[in-house]
C-alpha cells in the first residue's frame, strides 16, 4: 500500500492507494504516523481513500488507530472520498461520528 | 446437484489473504455478480481468512481451507482452520467484540460477514478449531430485495 503526504497551506493531506488488509496494514501504520509526526504544526489531517481499491475491518483499525494519536496531538482528522465499497464499511462500524467526511 | 466446486489450502501467511479473496471473486463470476456483490464477497473472505491468521494460529504457519460451492444460484463458502478455536462463540460474532484490543483491532470481522452476506454460521470448538459457513445468494427476488 502507497502512502503519500502533500501540505496544502497548514493541512496535511495522506493519501493511501492500494489494498488495505492485515498484511498491508502495518507498514501503512508506520508511513502514516511518521507523516503526522513530521507534521506537527498541521491544522487538520485529511485520509484519502480514493485510490484504495480494497479496504477489510483491517481498514476501520487502521483509522481509527490514527484517530487516536492526532487526537492526542489535537489535530482533527477526517476521511476523504472513499469509494462505495470502502464507504459500505465505515458506515457500519459508525467510524463517521469520530472521524467525520471531509467535504 | 453441485454445479461447480473450487478448495484452496495455503498457508496462514498475511500475504495470501489477497489471494484468497480474488480466487473466490474470480471462481463465482459465472454467477454474473453485481460490483456491489463480488466486493461483499472479497470483504466476507478477507475477514474469515484474516481470521485465521491473527486468531486462530495467532502469527504462527497453519494450514486455511477455503471451499466454495456454486448451487443453484448460491454461492456457498466454507472456512476452515485447524487453529486454537473460539471459546465463547456468542461474545465473538458481537460487533466490535475483539480478544486483541490492544492490536488496533476493531472487532468487526464476524459483523461485515454476517452483514455483507445472506447465510452465516460459525462452528467452533476450543483447541480444535473453527469453521466459517456464508452463502451469497443470486436468486432474483434476493437482488431485487
Amino acid at each position: 500500500m502507497q502512502v503519500t503526504g502533500t501540505m496544502r497551506g497548514r493541512d496535511l493531506y495522506i493519501s493511501l492507494s492500494g489494498e488495505m488488509d492485515e498484511c498491508s496494514a502495518q507498514d501503512a501504520r508506520t508511513k502514516c504516523d511518521k507523516l503526522i509526526e513530521n507534521n506537527l504544526n498541521a491544522r487538520k489531517i485529511i485520509i484519502n481513500l480514493s485510490e484504495v481499491a480494497f479496504m477489510d475491518s483491517t481498514g476501520i483499525g487502521f483509522l481509527i488507530g490514527r484517530y487516536k494519536k492526532a487526537n492526542k496531538l489535537s489535530i482533527p482528522l477526517y476521511i476523504h472520498k472513499p469509494n462505495f465499497a470502502a464507504d459500505k464499511i465505515l458506515n457500519l462500524s459508525g467510524i463517521y461520528s469520530l472521524i467525520p467526511k471531509a467535504e | 446437484m453441485t454445479e461447480n466446486y473450487l478448495k484452496l489450502q495455503f498457508y496462514s501467511h498475511p500475504r495470501n489473504q489477497a489471494f484468497a479473496r480474488d480466487a473466490v471473486a474470480a471462481f463465482c463470476l459465472e454467477l454474473e455478480p453485481s460490483l456491489t456483490a463480488l466486493s461483499d464477497i472479497k470483504t466476507a473472505v478477507s475477514e474469515a481468512v484474516t481470521n485465521c491468521t491473527v486468531h486462530a494460529y495467532r502469527g504462527a504457519t497453519g494450514i486455511v481451507t477455503v471451499e466454495c460451492i456454486i448451487e443453484d444460484k448460491s454461492l456457498h463458502i466454507k472456512v476452515s482452520d485447524e487453529g486454537k478455536g473460539i471459546e465463547d462463540v456468542a461474545q465473538a460474532v458481537q460487533p466490535f467484540y475483539t480478544s486483541l484490543p490492544s492490536d488496533e483491532r476493531s472487532g468487526m470481522g464476524f459483523t461485515i460477514m454476517q452483514t455483507f452476506m445472506d447465510e452465516f454460521k460459525v462452528d467452533s470448538e476450543k483447541g480444535k478449531g473453527t469453521v466459517v459457513y456464508m452463502t451469497k445468494s443470486f436468486k432474483a427476488e434476493v437482488e431485487n430485495a
